[in-house]
């Protein structure tokens, strides 16, 4: 038992498996199934915090413009799922038959070619996570290789936010425009609203989260980790000891695409839609705001961020309508000045020295406290 | 530019800043296992020749080779690759790692992403930095955070990661500034080791240790060479005196 408890302890492991108790025991058993999609919903956009966490937190560059890769992860399934739901036969009516609804709106009569590989699952699959990745590669090798960062980085993130926005909404006839994509049915033939399917999505995304937590855990704790620090705070001295400074941040950054787009695919299948007011700016922008409620130097302080925020977020807006954008930066305000490092930092600098001091004089004198542990 | 048997071999180097001629036409060469010192006054272009030499700055003309390849060219991180290691005037260290993650993440191997990530401590990595840190004196320090180290110790760390590069040349600027007498005692010793096997540039204000430690001095004024030679030669040069090291 013992040695358990050390593992825990030393790999930071006992806050994860805590999270995995949290979302995948107490919430189903908590809630009822419209709560606890709206739950799978947040721990969708926790995908993006956690790829914040790596990428702002360890890399030390801020994204403003993670709402790209998350859509394009979206857009990715949502358009595999819309020729799906656009067989024939359901689509009879069209003056073309076959081909998603809003592209017959817009007078459209054959499917673009470049639609084509979303009729196949693993094409489908393949470009949700190799096209973000892709763009996170080309901006990133772009903007590192001129050593663009900071400020500069995050304005020109929110500019291809903005880009691509308009982009969508421009572009009725082929991706939806402001709708988005809508009516989203069967995955595969599995019909994804029903009961089942719900409970079960929502467990692929537990479970997909919590290995993304892992893997992100393994990749700070390896050399990579200790240099995107190093190299957060100290460029030149990295630089100047033969590393390519760039590639690494063109790392952080694609990984945290990659994760964003994950996240973006699973907020499809589980919301039923994807439109262009989750890529833009204001989406964006809230996402970070996930990670730095949470602590962007903790990942599962992360999880806890987007689920607080957005809880806040539902809970306000359905209690305040008027006032609930207010109520929702007042909060942020207050966490961030605070506790700049978020619920992680509340936790780690305050909550846990008291709880070691109050348990300290409980058990009176350190001997004892000794004798506790070694039990 | 022909080939030479010098480690390095800076010729005509220019650089301008807005018409400035912080470096003009300067040329130098250094010797192999030459632990050469460059002084001269403030504004003299120092600093800026290191910066040239591992590609933090970039040359307006002229060449600097190492081992008789043409570095002004390649990006800093393929320079250092080639044998070049540069400690800063200001300590440059990780404050928040220990001391054996300093030296670490200085370790020559795991430099490129997919490397860093599949990169692990084995006896190989445990034994250098051991060794380091001997050398450097910091061995019963290796699990301290580096921040908590004393600025000359901090100084003697940054030291150790460019040992850990094993650089056939090593470039110091002021590696003593805000040092105590016996930490200067202790880095003229470090120097003194180190620099077997491999050339060495230092910039240094401080003349006793310059005497103590130099092979060969170079004296810079306003971006050129005013004088090169022995101590005792550089000392008695009318022009040196008169410019720098005053009546």
């Amino acid at each position: 038992m013992n040695g358990i408890k050390q593992w825990l302890d030393r790999s930071g492991m006992g806050s994860v498996l805590l999270l995995a108790v949290v979302l995948a025991v107490v919430f189903p058993l908590a809630f009822d199934l419209f709560r606890l999609n709206l739950v799978g919903k947040y721990l969708s956009y926790a995908f993006v915090a956690l790829g914040l966490v790596m990428l702002w937190g360890y890399g030390g560059v801020l994204s403003l413009g993670q709402g790209v890769f998350f859509g394009l992860g979206g857009y990715g399934m949502a358009m595999f799922l819309k020729l799906e739901a656009s067989d024939p036969v359901t689509t009879k009516i069209q003056s073309t038959p076959g081909i998603p609804d809003f592209m017959d709106w817009n007078q459209i009569t054959a499917l673009p070619l470049w639609w084509e590989p979303f009729r196949h699952f693993p094409w489908a699959l393949l470009a949700i996570l190799v096209l973000p990745t892709l763009l996170a590669f080309v901006i990133g090798f772009a903007m590192f290789k001129r050593r663009v960062g900071g400020v500069y980085f995050a304005i020109i993130t929110q500019a291809v936010a903005l880009i691509l926005t308009v982009l969508i909404i421009g572009q009725q006839g082929y991706t939806g425009g402001v709708n988005g994509m809508t009516d989203l049915k069967t995955l595969l033939g599995w019909d994804t609203r029903t009961n089942s399917a719900k409970y079960i999505l929502y467990f692929l995304t537990v479970v997909l989260l919590l290995g993304a937590i892992v893997l992100c855990t393994w990749i700070q704790k390896s050399k990579l980790g200790t240099l995107l620090l190093a190299m957060r705070d100290k460029e030149d001295r990295v630089r100047f000891s033969g590393y390519d400074v760039a590639m690494f941040r063109v790392f952080a950054f694609c990984l945290a695409a990659l994760l964003s787009a994950i996240g973006g695919a699973l907020f499809t299948l589980q919301v039923g839609f994807m439109s262009p007011s989750l890529v833009g700016i204001v989406p964006s922008i809230e996402m970070v705001i996930f990670a730095a409620v949470g602590g962007r130097m903790s990942l599962v302080g992360a999880v806890y961020g987007a689920l607080l925020v957005n809880f806040g977020k539902t809970y306000f807006s359905e209690s305040f309508p008027d006032l609930w954008l207010f109520l929702m930066a007042a909060m942020f305000l207050g966490v961030v000045l605070a506790f700049p490092e978020g619920l992680a930092g509340l936790y780690a600098n305050r909550l846990k020295p008291w709880w070691a001091a109050r348990r300290g004089r409980r058990s009176q004198g350190p001997q004892t406290a000794a004798a506790w542990r070694a039990s | 530019m022909s080939n030479t048997d010098f480690v390095l071999a800076v010729e005509d180097l220019t650089v301008s800043f807005d018409g400035f001629k912080a470096i003009d036409a300067l040329t130098l060469y250094v010797d192999k296992n030459e632990l050469r010192v460059i002084i001269g006054p403030n504004g003299a272009g120092k600093t800026t020749l290191l910066d040239l030499v591992c590609g933090k700055t970039r040359a307006s003309a002229g060449s600097i080779k190492f081992k008789n390849v043409e570095m002004s060219r390649l990006p800093e991180y393929q320079i250092v690759r080639s044998g070049i290691g540069r400690k800063f005037q200001t300590p440059s260290i990780y404050e928040n790692l220990s001391v054996f993650q300093n030296l670490e993440v200085s370790f020559p191997r795991g430099r490129g992403v997919f490397g860093a990530l599949a990169f692990k401590r084995d006896a190989g990595v445990r034994d250098a930095v051991e060794s380091v840190a001997v050398e450097i004196g910091l061995a019963d320090q290796l699990e301290t955070e580096a921040g908590l180290l004393s600025h000359g110790q901090k100084q003697w760390l940054e030291i150790g990661m460019l040992l850990m590069q094993d650089p056939e040349l090593l470039m110091l600027d002021e590696p003593i500034a805000g040092m105590s007498v016996r930490e200067r005692e202790l880095t003229a010793e470090l120097l003194q080791r180190i620099c077997k096997g491999r050339s060495m540039i230092v910039i240094e204000h401080d003349m006793d240790f310059v005497k103590q430690i130099a092979h060969k001095v170079t004296v810079m004024h306003q971006g050129k060479i005013l004088a090169e030679g022995s101590m005792e030669q550089v000392q008695a040069d009318p022009r040196v005196i008169d410019v720098y090291l005053g009546h």
